[in-house]
């Protein structure tokens, strides 16, 4: 009987019902997609960011330079047919 | 198309891009985790092949009308850069599909589509490469570029929405759209967009005025 009586004051504690209030949290923080949320903690991300940004400069300024020298080469033509 | 303010933009559109693109918050869901980026990167390769080959088709119909070889140049180029941002497309797409589906081709229709409407284009090359005619080639290849673009409507854009699909926004699965309740990632997505097109557009440019320099004397002859 002690024991169905330490049962019922437990199932009666507040701290029994504030676990269940709390409850749907738990359940909600383990639902939650797993993000990268310690992405950008470290701050190294930013060095991913600076390597991607120097491979399209450098594609930028690759397609440049062709364009230079395609006008070059449309001048020249020009002057020839003169 | 000389003029160099729309380069510019198009750089500074990108660059944005990539930095939005990397930092800018997203929507969390399940599977697809911080992939949801790919949306950056990814589906304007497509939107940049379908304005190529569109701006292809309308010089493909300029060539039948006036049968200048010109016309005919721009329109190939046009295919060719199409048909390079539509590799771009289908390897990321794969290389996305890896890790969201499992595997990398799950004959999705609109995997199915995209590769089959590639290869209507791919077709076209094969065909201007049988001709040794100039005329004749530019003019079989444009009545061709006509059927090949009918053909890619159907196959991107009707087929897969017809059929179950595993991509958002087709065949029951809700689109990234809905997620996007604040609207974080359409400020990416349409600069991007529009960056993309823009550099597809600026590299064909090049290859144009290359072919064209290369293919003057044709050209001298047509004039005269």
């Amino acid at each position: 009987m002690k024991i169905f009586r330490n049962i019922s004051t437990w199932i009666n504690s507040k701290r029994l019902l504030t676990l269940l209030l709390l409850l749907p949290l738990f359940c909600q923080a383990h639902e939650r997609p797993e993000m990268a949320d310690t992405f950008r903690s470290s701050g190294k991300i930013y060095v991913v960011l600076l390597v991607i940004c120097t491979i399209f400069a450098g594609i930028i300024l690759f397609l440049v330079f062709l364009e230079r020298k395609i006008k070059k080469l449309e001048r020249n033509q020009h002057n020839h047919k003169q | 198309m000389r003029k160099s303010w729309w380069k510019i933009l198009c750089v500074a559109l990108l660059v944005y891009t990539i930095i939005g693109g990397l930092l800018f918050p997203v929507p969390a869901l399940a599977l697809i985790h911080e992939s949801i980026r790919n949306l950056y990167f990814h589906v304007p390769m497509w939107f940049g092949m379908m304005t190529l080959f569109t701006v292809s088709l309308v010089y493909a119909i300029r060539y039948l009308r006036s049968g200048n070889l010109k016309d005919d140049i721009y329109s190939v180029q046009f295919v060719n850069i199409g048909l390079l941002f539509g590799a771009l497309g289908l390897i990321t797409g794969m290389e996305w599909a890896n890790y969201t589906w499992g595997e990398p081709w799950s004959n999705d229709p609109k995997q199915l589509g995209a590769a089959l409407s590639m290869l209507s284009y791919f077709a076209y090359l094969a065909l201007r490469g049988a001709i040794s005619d100039y005329d004749k080639r530019a003019k079989i290849s444009a009545v061709y570029n006509i059927f090949a673009f009918a053909l890619m409507i159907p196959f991107l854009w009707i087929l897969p929405s017809l059929a179950d699909s595993l991509h958002p926004g087709s065949g029951g699965n809700t689109g990234f759209n809905t997620y996007d309740l604040d609207n974080h990632m359409r400020m990416v997505f349409y600069p991007a967009v529009i960056g993309w097109i823009l550099l597809g557009v600026w590299i064909t440019s090049l290859t144009i005025r290359l072919n064209l320099i290369e293919k003057k004397d044709i050209l001298n002859e047509d004039i005269s």
